[in-house]
């Protein structure tokens, strides 16, 4: 029998791997699953998007129009509820014609904030800056010196939340460190001291902390001697941070190896040397991103005051559509618009620490 | 600075390291000491200088208030002990349903995130971003909001087939009556669980062993309903049911999931959720490159390389921060007490407006979320260990 | 470092221990110090305690502290108003946060004999009703059985409400809120049937908070006894039996006609009673450690009791609350002052 040679067919060209289709077909339509999922995801939209635009835009209210409002409810969003009350919701109680008062303050404390997450500025001056800036937002806040009196109770709002966000940051940081080396140190009391305080703040909810603060400590000390509710609040927020934050600066500072404490002894440096110009320059740099992950979980929790009566930006929104019976029915609206305020400072936040953490691998990747 | 000695040890000179260390640990224990001394003693002065009753005492008195829904019996005239054990059991349930819930929606959206399809990568990614990104409180709000405002009006619930009712009064569902038979038959389903765990470590063991793939999911599944079925079958086959019927302003029979419940949890969930999914796409990130183009290179599908490469090793990454993803899951459950859902916060804040006993209520708030916490840390340590590497 | 560290640390000891001791005086001496009363009074419950959009308050719980600022600082404008929630008051009274609790408060046992305060008389006897919107056509309690209830957390409320649903067999649930906008929140959003908490405090949510006021209605049973009354801490009796007496002092003006605007006329009356009141014989004010002058400066601020009522909760005012167990004593209520001799 002789062999008949049978040439197996040519195979097809290739698929195209790259132009547009090629790309559409690797990203939406690989295989039967993936089709699928394209599919199903593009019908959800074509019936979800529909009517939320609608809901959203088209026939949604944007005068402060009660009446309007009332005639679109359930058809359409009521925007009016904002554009009556924004004011209220960012400033809450505190009084009118003295709002630029926490209008400069805020701007005042996010630029500084800005100022402090760019490297090149972390320079000497901006402790001192950080130094002149804190009394001036309690002075234009609280008044005096010229400034009419604002007592702390009708603080709210917007100022209020970067307020108890910023301010428990930066005090809760030094203590952080402190408490972080203290959970390394080689003596056993401050060992034990610093790993009860983290594990106990770790272990309760913050809004116990918060009920600690606000309705048991006046208890604690001398009749008459407990200080303002506003900064028990804060020192209450500040603890809470510091155990979190102190987590954070440890898992920088064993991130550092032995080596360069060794290294360091061996040079004759002293301990508060050593951790100082060796350890923490080295450790921080890590935790930055760390840090700012700390700054949005405290920025997001400050809606928690809102619990212990302190209006800040939750508070505010529900005093200011609760009290008036012609806007209450559109407090979703109210709610959207204050998620919508916090989902753009965190997620700023958040992509700058992504931007960080690339920064401070750059080293690492070369 | 060169001519500086080494430090002596044991020398009870100010230059030993020892002796300062002694000396500032002694400071540090007084003042700390000393603080909360001097924050006890005032608080012992306040009370006694004005009469405030102080003491555990008043849980043994009753509670004389009503609890909108409890899992275990409780009525009004049951000492506050109980009152704040059904407030316990509300904070787990809602916890516990919402962990499960969290880690399986968190898990699928962090794989998700490695999709091959664009629509479900950019899906994801967008909730993440979203939902992480709004503090839980206003989610629940919202949710509460959404569900008191859009749901019919009590008395005209939207009923499916007379046996599912949804209205502002929450979701009503049928449940079996209680008797021997659903006992055998719970039985029979903690009995399949164990046969089943039994059956996979085995199976396990010969697939090490041997190479021979045994069903390692449909089998133990079929395990566990067979056995339930049994146990069912045992205890009699009962088949009545509890059927919810709209009874004046409330629900006769049935079981029924409040919207303060669904709120707190589909609040705690989506948000969670959204952590866990962070967290799964970083363990998953985390796998060498290289495991995947081996397992590929051996020819197994992208799924098989997925369960049985990457999910196994991404694993140990994943559980100490999904431990703590659980820890925050469980305090934020305390946010319930901003919608009315009766946590134990909110069974300990009404305990505290009744009796004056502010110290020992919120002793109690943390001493419950202390507990869950260390004992979920020392649960997920123990499970952690397990499935760390074995160096062999 | 150390030895600086452990300088600093004695010296923040010893501090502290100096500091220890140094109880803060009488309340009296406090607020005489300080120029100011401060008064503890509600978040806003239009009637009682509320202040406008200027920060100004009124309200019957605040003419009660403007009274007492008047009488013992010469002044009703000395007064700084701390607005409380349910769970913050007490401690706020306790600790010294405030002087005078005044925020609608009832009057019992537990309250008075555990929680390191004295009440004061009662300026408003309430009780305990229901609203229900005027859709549900509930027109009773008693047919509420398995009804949700909305509440807020912190006052005797809960209690009442479990009392009386058990008493009844009516199977009420509570839906217990922290505060009282989530509360009426809830119940205007229809999450409950009824909305359950002092009778004068569902007239005032009913005014100012329901877009409709007609669409709801409260409902005629009052299921307890709610006298609200003002109070003080312990451990300081002179400041007690001011702010005691300047109250009797205000039902007594009423029962011998003195009002705000004729109290000056007054003091040529020959009323014997009318004198004391208005300090022209006896001097009332010494035995309370004041001046003959104290109530006719407090009747001065803020009127009688009866002008104190119908300004801010009666028949002309929005709330439109009657009179009733309210009237004094010989006019068929129960307010009854001692005499001021």
């Amino acid at each position: 029998m002789a062999a008949v040679f049978h040439p197996i067919a040519p195979r097809p060209a290739p698929a195209r791997t790259r132009g547009p289709m090629a790309r559409i077909r690797a990203n939406l339509f690989a295989d039967w699953m993936s089709t699928l999922a394209t599919v199903a995801m593009l019908a959800l939209a074509a019936w979800v998007l529909p009517a939320l635009i609608e809901w959203a835009i088209v026939k949604a209210v944007f005068r402060p129009d009660a009446n309007a409002c009332q005639a679109a409810r359930g058809e359409g969003a009521c925007w009016g509820v904002i554009a009556e009350k924004w004011r209220f919701i960012i400033f809450g109680r505190y009084p009118f014609e003295q709002q630029w008062r926490p209008e400069v303050a805020t701007v005042l404390l996010l630029g500084l904030v800005t100022v402090s997450c760019i490297r090149s500025f972390w320079k000497p001056w901006l402790g001192i800056l950080w130094a002149a800036v804190i009394p001036a937002f309690f002075w234009l806040m609280g008044g005096g010196f010229g400034l009419s009196r604002v007592p702390t109770d009708l603080w709210g709002g917007l100022p209020l939340t970067v307020m108890l966000a910023t301010f428990s940051i930066v005090f809760a940081f030094p203590l952080s460190i402190l408490v972080a080396l203290g959970r390394r140190s080689s003596l056993p009391a401050i060992r034990t001291l610093c790993v009860f305080y983290v594990e106990l703040i770790r272990g309760v909810p913050l809004i116990s902390v918060l009920f600690m603060a606000s309705f048991l400590f006046p208890l604690f000390l001398p009749v008459g001697q407990s200080p303002d509710v506003l900064l028990r609040v804060l020192v209450g927020i500040t603890l809470f941070a510091a155990a979190y934050l102190a987590e954070t600066v440890r898992g920088g500072l064993q991130a550092i190896p032995n080596g360069q404490v060794e290294a360091a002894r061996s040079l004759g440096l002293t301990y508060s040397q050593t951790q100082r110009k060796i350890v923490l320059p080295q450790a921080l740099a890590i935790v930055v991103p760390g840090i700012m992950n700390s700054f949005i979980a405290i920025f997001k929790d400050t809606s928690l005051v809102t619990i212990v009566s302190l209006y800040e930006l939750t508070g505010a929104m529900s005093l200011a559509l609760n009290s008036d019976a012609n806007w209450r029915p559109f407090k979703i609206e109210g709610y959207i618009f204050i998620a919508l305020v916090y989902f753009a400072f965190c997620f700023a936040m958040s992509r700058y620490s992504l931007w960080i953490e690339r920064r401070v691998s750059v080293g690492k990747n070369r | 600075m060169a001519h500086r000695s080494p430090p002596k040890k044991r020398d009870w000179s100010w230059r030993s390291q020892a002796f300062r260390g002694l000396v500032f640990q002694l400071v540090m224990v007084a003042l700390v000491g000393f603080g909360l001394w001097y924050l006890a003693q005032n608080t012992l002065a306040n009370m006694h200088a004005r009469g405030i009753k102080s003491g555990f005492d008043f849980l043994l008195q009753p509670a004389g208030f009503d609890i909108g829904e409890s899992l275990i019996s409780y009525d009004a005239l049951d000492p506050y002990w109980k009152a704040f054990l059904v407030g316990i059991v509300n904070t787990l349930r809602v916890a516990i349903v919402g962990i499960v819930l969290a880690t399986v929606l968190g898990t699928l959206i962090g794989i998700g995130r490695f999709s091959r399809n664009a629509i479900v990568r950019g899906v994801c990614y967008a909730y993440v971003e979203f939902f992480r990104n709004i503090p839980v409180l206003i989610q629940l709000l919202m949710w509460y909001l959404i569900f008191t405002d859009l749901l019919p009006p009590i008395l005209e619930p939207i009923s499916l087939a007379g046996v599912f009712h949804l209205s502002k009064a929450g979701a009503s569902f049928p449940v079996p009556v209680w008797s021997f038979g659903v006992g055998t038959a719970l039985a029979g389903l903690a009995a399949g669980v164990v046969l089943a765990w039994t059956y996979r470590a085995w199976a396990m063991r010969r697939f090490e062993a041997t190479g021979k793939v045994r069903s390692l999911i449909a089998a133990p599944i079929a395990i566990v309903i067979a056995s339930m079925f049994v146990g069912w079958l045992v205890g009699g086959a009962p088949t009545a049911w509890s059927v919810p019927r709209p009874e004046g302003f409330s629900m006769e029979g049935g079981a029924s999931a409040t919207p303060e419940f669904l709120g707190v949890l589909l609040g705690l969930v989506l948000y969670t959720a959204a952590f866990i999914a962070e967290v799964v796409r970083a363990g998953i990130a985390s796998v060498a490159r290289g495991q995947v183009e081996a397992a590929s290179s051996l020819g197994l599908p992208r799924n098989f390389t997925m369960r049985l490469v990457i999910l196994p090793q991404a694993l140990r990454v994943i559980i100490p921060p999904l431990t703590s993803q659980y820890l925050n899951l469980t305090k934020n459950s305390s946010l319930a007490v901003a919608i009315g859902y009766p946590d134990v916060v909110s069974v300990a804040t009404t305990g505290l407006n009744n009796t004056g006993r502010a110290v020992e209520c919120i002793t109690i708030i943390m001493a419950v979320f202390l507990t869950t916490s260390l004992s979920t840390s020392v649960l997920m340590n123990w499970y952690n260990r397990r499935s760390a590497i074995k160096e062999r | 470092m150390s030895s600086n560290l452990l300088k600093l640390s004695i010296t923040a000891a010893a501090v502290a221990l100096a500091a220890a001791p140094a109880f803060a005086g009488k309340t009296l001496d406090a607020v005489k110090a300080r120029g100011q009363l401060v008064c503890g009074v509600n978040t806003g419950l239009a009637g009682f305690s509320a202040a406008d959009s200027q920060g100004n308050w009124s309200g019957i719980d605040v003419d009660v502290c403007k009274a007492l600022a008047a009488a013992l600082l010469n002044d009703a404008s000395k007064v700084k108003y701390v607005p409380l929630t349910a769970q913050q008051r007490f401690t706020a009274l306790q600790s010294g946060e405030i002087d005078i609790l005044s925020r609608n408060t009832t009057y019992t046992l537990t309250r008075d004999a555990s929680l390191g305060l004295h009440f004061l008389p009662t300026t408003y006897y309430d009780g305990q009703g229901f609203m229900v919107p005027v859709k549900s056509k509930v027109k009773s309690a008693k047919s509420l059985k398995g009804a949700t209830v909305c509440v807020q957390s912190g006052t005797t409320t809960e209690k009442n409400l479990t009392d009386y649903s058990r008493a009844n067999k009516l199977d009420l649930k509570p839906i217990v809120f922290e505060k009282q906008e989530a509360a009426t929140g809830a119940y205007f959003s229809g999450r409950c049937v009824a909305f359950t908490t002092d009778a004068s405090g569902l007239a005032s949510i009913r005014n100012k908070d329901a877009k409709d006021p007609k669409e709801h209605v409260i409902l005629p049973e009052l299921i307890s006894k709610e006298p609200l009354a003002p109070a003080v801490r312990r451990g300081d009796d002179e400041f007690e039996a001011i702010a005691k007496w300047v109250i009797f002092g205000l039902i007594e003006a009423e029962e011998y006609g003195v009002t705000q605007a004729n109290v000056d006329q007054m003091k040529t009356s020959q009323d014997p009673v009318v004198m004391r009141i208005v300090g022209t014989s006896e001097d009332t004010g010494k035995l309370v450690g004041l001046d003959k002058e104290w109530l006719v400066r407090a009747i001065k601020a803020v009127g009688n009791y009866g002008e104190m009522f119908s300004r801010n909760v009666g028949e002309q005012t929005p709330l439109n609350l009657p009179r009733g167990v309210n009237n004094l004593w010989n006019k068929g209520g129960i307010q009854y002052a001692p005499p001021i001799r």
